[in-house]
C-alpha cells in the first residue's frame, strides 16, 4: 500500500471512532472532544490496517445494497426460529442431523464472513470450516430440509453474491 | 413487569449451569458458559430498567464484548493447544 | 399510552419465549452440535426481541435522553454480529478435536 492509499484508511478511521465517541458520550463541550480526539488518534494508530484497505472499489454500493439485504435475513432468522423451536419442544424431537460440503463463487474475505455468520445465523445449519481459497464451506445441518435449502435451492448464496458483485 | 422477566432470566440461567457441571468433555462446558454471559447481558439492561437509571448502559456493552472475547480466546486454545506462537 | 404498553408486553414475552427455548434446548438434545444450533441461535433472536421492546418503552417513558437508544441499537448489532462468529470458533475447534456428530439411532452423549 502506498502513502496515499494508506492516508485514506487513517482518516475514514478516525473520522468512524470520532463519531462514535460523540455518539456514546453525549455531552459536548471542550473538555470531551478533546479528550475524544486524542483517544480516537491514539485507536487509529493502533489499528488503521484493519477496518478499510485503501481505496476499495463501489465501496457505497455495496454498503447500500448490504443495507437492503439486512431485512429479508431478519424475516428469515424470524422464521426459521420458530421452526427450530417446534423441532426442540415437540415430544419426538424428529432432527436428523448431517455435514454437507458445497463451493460457492465468493473470494473475498468480506463476502465469506458475512455468508458464513447468515448460515450461522438461520436456524438448521451452523458453519463449521471455511476454505477461503475455492470457496468451500462446511456446515452441519439439522434436518434434511435446512440441507436442501443450500444444496439445492442456493437462494442465500446468490443473494450474498449479488451485494458483493462475485458471481 | 421487569422483575417478572428478570426472575425468569434467572431461572434460565440456572437451568444452563446443570450443562456446565454434566457435560461430558470440556466443549459442552464452554458453550455453556458462552450462554450464561449472553444471557447475563440481558439480565443487566432489565436490572437498568428496574432501578430506572437509563445511564447505565454502558456496562452490559462492555461485558458483551468480554464475552465474546473470552470465548474466542477460549476456542483458539482448545483448537492449537497453545495460544500465541512465538 | 396503552398501546404502547400492550406492544412492549407482547415483544418481552416472546423473547422471553425464545430464552426458555434455548435452555431447555441445551438440557433436551442429545449431542454437542445440535446443542449449539438450539442455543446459538434461539438466544441470539430472543435478546433481539426483548431490547427491541425496551428501546421502544424508552423511547415513550423517558423522552428526554434519546441518545440511549443509539446505544441500545449498537448492543443489538454487536450482539448479532459477535454471537454467531463465538459459536462457529467453538464448533470448528470442536470438530478439529474430532468429536463424532450424533446420528439417528445412537445413545445419548
Amino acid at each position: 500500500m502506498n502513502g496515499g492509499e494508506k492516508g485514506f484508511g487513517i482518516i475514514v478511521t478516525f473520522c468512524i471512532m470520532f463519531l462514535f465517541w460523540l455518539i456514546l458520550s453525549g455531552f459536548f463541550d471542550a473538555f470531551h472532544l478533546i479528550t475524544g480526539g486524542i483517544c480516537s488518534a491514539i485507536v487509529t494508530l493502533i489499528s488503521h490496517g484493519l477496518l478499510v484497505r485503501g481505496k476499495s472499489q463501489k465501496v457505497l454500493l455495496k454498503s447500500l445494497r448490504l443495507l437492503l439485504y439486512v431485512p429479508w435475513q431478519l424475516w428469515q432468522i424470524v422464521l426459521a426460529n420458530v421452526d427450530v423451536a417446534y423441532r426442540v419442544l415437540h415430544p419426538k424431537m424428529p432432527i436428523d442431523p448431517l455435514v454437507i460440503e458445497f463451493e460457492t463463487s465468493l473470494r473475498g474475505d468480506f463476502a465469506l464472513v458475512t455468508l458464513a455468520n447468515s448460515i450461522t445465523l438461520t436456524p438448521g445449519t451452523i458453519t463449521i470450516f471455511v476454505e477461503p481459497e475455492k470457496g468451500k464451506y462446511w456446515v452441519h445441518a439439522l434436518a434434511k430440509e435446512h440441507a436442501h435449502a443450500h444444496l439445492v435451492d442456493k437462494t442465500m448464496q446468490r443473494k450474498v453474491a449479488y451485494v458483493f458483485m462475485e458471481w | 413487569m421487569f422483575l417478572v422477566i428478570g426472575l425468569l432470566i434467572v431461572v434460565t440461567i440456572l437451568l444452563c449451569l446443570y450443562r456446565a457441571v454434566v457435560g461430558p468433555g470440556v466443549f459442552n462446558r464452554v458453550a455453556a458458559v458462552n450462554v450464561v454471559g449472553t444471557k447475563t447481558v440481558v439480565l443487566l439492561v432489565i436490572m437498568g430498567y428496574i432501578f430506572e437509571r437509563p445511564l447505565f448502559f454502558d456496562i452490559p456493552l462492555l461485558y458483551a464484548m468480554l464475552n465474546f472475547i473470552g470465548t474466542l480466546v477460549f476456542a483458539k486454545y482448545l483448537e492449537r493447544g497453545e495460544l500465541c506462537s512465538w | 399510552m396503552l398501546l404502547v404498553d400492550v406492544i412492549v408486553a407482547i415483544l418481552l414475552t416472546s423473547g422471553m419465549f425464545f430464552m426458555f427455548v434455548g435452555a431447555i434446548g441445551l438440557l433436551r438434545l442429545p449431542d454437542f452440535y445440535t446443542r449449539l444450533h438450539a442455543t446459538g441461535k434461539c438466544d441470539t433472536l430472543g435478546e433481539g426481541l426483548i431490547i427491541v421492546g425496551l428501546i421502544i418503552y424508552h423511547l415513550f417513558h423517558y423522552p428526554g435522553t434519546p441518545l440511549v437508544t443509539v446505544k441500545l441499537l449498537f448492543l443489538i448489532i454487536f450482539i448479532f454480529i459477535a454471537n454467531p462468529t463465538a459459536i462457529h470458533a467453538i464448533v470448528k475447534a470442536a470438530y478439529r478435536r474430532g468429536l463424532k456428530p450424533w446420528k439417528w439411532g445412537e445413545g445419548r452423549r
